[in-house]
């Protein structure tokens, strides 16, 4: 149950000591054997004299050996909200990194709000740094999160973000070229060289808006966690695409464990695929279960149109979700990959 | 028992206490209007230096070494609340005889704060913490106190060390009687009082009594014989043995401080120096009242060049002074501020720049160059707090975001008094951030996100999607947690589907099919789109049909599939203005 990071600076070639090594001699019985008895020749001796310079300075720096190093406790697993969860991880660790992945629709935010929910209950001050400004109040409101415990940090626009009603939208004209109807067949009609190049505009706009979030994401997550005193800080990068989210430099996740070691803070990392490589202690991988079709065919689904439901739409009622959560690496339980189902609930599911 | 609190050549004082810098400098206070100001008061450096009170500005300033500063009525009122403070915070009957002088009652305080030598020296050091050399001088009743504290500022003069003196019970006229006839009169009299004071003293120093001594040992009947009733007070006086009440003042919790600059500050960073001065001193005042604050309140008074520069330089950034009282249009401050902080102020040629400029315009401008401007700035805690680093960060930091736009030339500070708060830690407590701590961070977050878009969420009265506002967060250690139904643990264990909004909502192009959606085409974000494989819905919601943001709208949930997976997405159907939306995602 414990993790020990080695960290060596040995260069290639650079042999590691053991236990029983450390106090070998350092010429070989071979070479001893070789030399004349009792008969040292000037080199020999100024080399003996070197090599036994170097094994006295070995043994004055001490170096620790990797049977020695120092067993880092266990960390504190606290419920994530979710018992499914919690019986295949154990729980999130306090003091560590855990990244939660999976594509749109996987459970990544039901996840998010039922941690939030289970420290706010605690009476832990939680923080959200939203890179993509997705959460929704209500939803928060349906958690059960006592939202004087949440501090919410809005990333994304700086100023003049208009307020948010399709209807000041289209007064702002920003984006009333999209919500005219268009024929089904538009793509067809616009020239393939204009569309390549609005593609291109539109990817490059969407890349510099999700590197200027990823920056104020990472600068406000370094100042929260400075600060310190929160039981649970978030960093939801679910709407920032993979691309851009792996551009985040690896010793920048290893400042943000090493800054929430020994605390007792959760920091955890939502996001649509892994990016912290080995610096969170516990990786789990959400998705939709291919069976949440059937799921939906107590709704009468199918996919075949000619099985498909005639009952009216109005008829169909969005009660839940099964979530397929599979553990994908944990530094706490070295255990093989094993995965669970749950299930989340709409709020007017009841 | 009373003491007594004298700082002795107090404009000096109230100046040093502004400019603490200047200890080490010969100073001299000067007033009146130009060209006749004269020299009122000079410290004992400048006194070496050959400058006396009396002196013409003109006269003085042949001192190459000498720093002249007006008198400010401001710097002397800080200095005096600052007094009043220190007093206070000893004991509640203080009566305010004179700006220089306090007194004291201290029946009582020897069991709460030890013997009268402890007090007197307790009251010199907090008063020396709050920025004035002061005189304590204690004696059986006030007036032999008060002579005390001056006597010793007429024998010490002002050389270093404690000027602190007790006078046990009966040896008043003993200690007193060294003391020269000078300390007698009031420096504060004027007019006919100040002559006749001064008539008296050449009479007593025409009889030879030169110490307080000689008057005490005068008869008494053949001094009221030859100077009436009050050459009687004075011998009393002399005596230490004339008692009174005292007339106990209620100063009112007004915690200001100002400096005048006689340079205008062009940067915000020594603005900080003077700012962390002055929140240290307002910081020292109400911890000597055992007092916190949660709001803080700057106002400077700005060069006028701003409303010129704003006729003839309408560089167009937009303004964020809205605290600002401006006389001239707003829209240029932030011009002017950003070459000023910029560094590149100082030349200011303003009328030969613009040929458009008519005389009129010139005229105009030259009006508001004469008129001061304000610049007003808030800042409002959530808790008392009481750290001056915390207050210079935080102001800082606001100064940062919204610039002067001019130099400054006066700054203000005013804290509103609050009790400090309270909090039991508990050692089985989760953890909180610690206020002072999480104010700064969310202010400098703030500064990388926008103000509007951190804070906790409030939900509004309404059913409007976005029926929310942020406000501001604050964690409080001792808060208790609410006492809500404890659901059942089923309940509790649930886990809710919770909606990702995408803000501002997409457009979207939707294939409708016997009114239903059957494909949806997002053209701002590719990866939503394909062809809907099952919904829910219409469900119809409206609201603030009585206000002009009236909204009515069809929602739909869709399972769309997207690539491999199938993704939940909500639609909504705009009615009022049409056009479809996505709102979020079911994640």
């Amino acid at each position: 149950m414990s993790s020990a990071v080695v960290s060596t600076s040995a260069a290639p070639g650079r042999p590691f000591l053991f236990d029983d090594e450390s106090e070998a001699e350092v010429c070989s019985p071979s070479a001893e054997s070789k030399r004349p008895a009792g008969k040292h020749s000037p080199e020999s001796v100024a080399a003996s004299v070197f090599q036994s310079a170097i094994g006295n300075r070995q043994s004055a720096i001490s170096l620790a050996t990797a049977s020695r190093l120092e067993i880092r406790p266990t960390p504190e697993m606290i419920t994530s909200g979710i018992p499914a969860l919690d019986a295949l991880t154990g729980g999130l660790p306090r003091g560590c990194l855990t990244e939660i992945c999976g594509p749109a629709s996987s459970g990544r935010t039901s996840v998010m709000l039922a941690a939030l929910g289970s420290a706010t209950r605690r009476g832990e001050y939680c923080a959200l740094i939203d890179a993509g400004d997705s959460l929704d109040p209500h939803s928060l409101a349906v958690a059960g999160i006592d939202l004087d415990r949440l501090l919410w940090v809005r990333c994304g626009e700086l100023k003049g973000a208009p307020s948010l009603s399709p209807r000041f939208l289209r007064r702002q004209g920003g984006s009333l070229d999209f919500s005219s109807p268009l024929p089904p067949n538009f793509q067809k009609n616009e020239p393939e060289s204009h569309r390549r190049v609005a593609s291109v505009k539109d990817s490059s706009r969407s890349q510099h808006h999700s590197e200027h979030r990823l920056e104020q994401v990472l600068r406000v997550t370094d100042l929260l966690l400075e600060s310190g005193g929160f039981g649970l800080i978030i960093l939801d990068l679910a709407d920032i695409p993979p691309q851009s989210a792996r551009r985040i430099p690896l010793t920048t996740w290893f400042r943000f464990r090493r800054a929430v070691e020994h605390k007792p803070t959760i920091l955890l990392s939502i996001e649509q695929q892994p990016i912290a490589g080995s610096c969170s202690s516990l990786l789990l991988q959400l998705g939709v279960l291919s069976s949440q079709l059937s799921v939906l065919s107590s709704n009468q689904f199918s996919e075949d149109p000619a099985m498909r439901d005639l009952r009216p739409s109005h008829a169909h009622l969005l009660t839940e979700l099964k979530i397929n959560a599979e553990l994908i690496r944990s530094r706490l339980d070295r255990k093989p990959a094993r995965s669970i189902t749950f299930e989340t609930k709409t709020a007017w599911a009841g | 028992m009373f003491a007594c609190i004298y700082v002795p050549n107090f404009p000096v004082a109230a100046a040093l206490r502004a400019e603490p810098e200047l200890q080490t400098h010969a100073i001299a206070i000067f007033e009146g209007k130009p060209p006749l100001e004269q020299i009122i008061a000079v410290n004992e450096r400048a006194r070496d230096a050959g400058i006396s009170p009396g002196m013409t500005k003109a006269q003085a300033e042949l001192c190459p070494d000498l720093a002249l500063r007006q008198r400010s009525a401001l710097q002397e009122s800080s200095a005096h609340a600052a007094l009043l403070d220190c007093a206070q915070s000893f004991s509640p009957v203080v009566e305010d005889t004179a700006q220089d002088t306090l007194l004291l009652d201290l029946a009582g305080l020897e069991s709460l704060f030890g013997s009268l030598t402890k007090i007197s020296h307790a009251i010199f050091d907090r008063a020396q913490e709050l920025g004035v050399k002061a005189n304590v001088a204690t004696a059986v009743n006030p007036d032999t106190a008060r002579l005390a504290a001056r006597g010793l500022a007429v024998v010490h003069g002002e050389a270093e060390g404690r000027k602190v003196l007790v006078i046990p019970p009966g040896k008043e006229a003993e200690r007193l009687g060294q003391l020269p006839m000078e300390v007698l009169v009031d420096d504060h009299l004027e007019g006919d009082q100040k002559e006749e004071a001064a008539s008296l003293l050449e009479a007593l120093n025409r009889w030879g009594i030169r110490n307080l001594r000689a008057l005490a040992a005068l008869p008494e009947v053949a001094l009221s014989e030859r100077l009436g009733q009050q050459g009687l007070h004075l011998q009393k006086l002399a005596r230490g043995a004339h008692t009174r009440t005292l007339v106990p003042v209620e100063p009112p919790l007004i915690f200001e401080e100002a400096i005048e600059l006689e340079h205008p500050i062009v940067l915000l960073e020594p603005l900080a120096f003077l700012l962390n001065r002055l929140l240290e001193q307002v910081c020292a005042r109400l911890a000597s009242r055992a007092l916190a604050t949660q709001e803080l309140r700057l106002s400077m008074e700005l060069s006028n060049l701003t409303g010129v520069d704003d006729e003839f330089d309408n560089a167009g950034i937009p303004s964020e002074s809205d605290e600002s009282i401006n006389s001239g249009n707003p829209v240029g401050a932030p011009s002017l501020s950003r070459r000023i902080l910029a560094g590149q102020g100082g030349d200011f040629d303003f009328l030969s720049d613009n040929n458009v400029a008519t005389t009129m315009r010139r005229s105009e401008a030259l009006q508001r160059f004469r008129r001061p401007t304000q610049f007003r700035r808030k800042l409002s805690l959530p808790l008392p707090m009481l750290d001056a680093k915390v207050f210079l960060k935080l102001l800082q930091l606001d100064l940062n975001a919204h610039p002067p736009g001019a130099p400054i030339v006066k700054i203000h500070l005013s804290a509103e008094p609050a009790r400090p708060r309270s909090a039991q830690g508990g050692l089985f407590l989760p953890p909180a951030p610690e206020p002072e701590k999480l104010e700064l961070t969310l202010a400098r977050i703030a500064g990388i996100v926008g103000e509007q878009r951190v804070g906790a969420v409030e939900l509004l009265d309404t059913h409007h999607p976005e029926g929310f506002r942020m406000r501001r967060f604050v964690a409080e250690v001792a808060r208790k947690t609410p006492q809500k139904k404890t659901p059942d643990t089923a309940e509790a264990q649930a886990a809710i589907t919770a909606l990702r909004r995408f803000r501002p909502p997409l457009g979207a192009n939707v294939t409708l099919q016997n009114g239903q959606p059957t494909r949806l085409i997002c053209p701002t974000k590719r990866d939503v789109q394909g062809d809907v494989l099952w919904k829910a819905g219409p469900w119809r919601f409206s609201g603030d049909w009585w206000e002009r943001d009236a909204w009515s709208r069809d929602e739909w949930d869709l399972a769309v599939r997207n690539g491999e997976t199938i993704a939940f997405y909500r639609l909504v159907h705009d009615l009022l203005g049409g056009g479809w939306f996505v709102e979020g995602t079911y994640d």
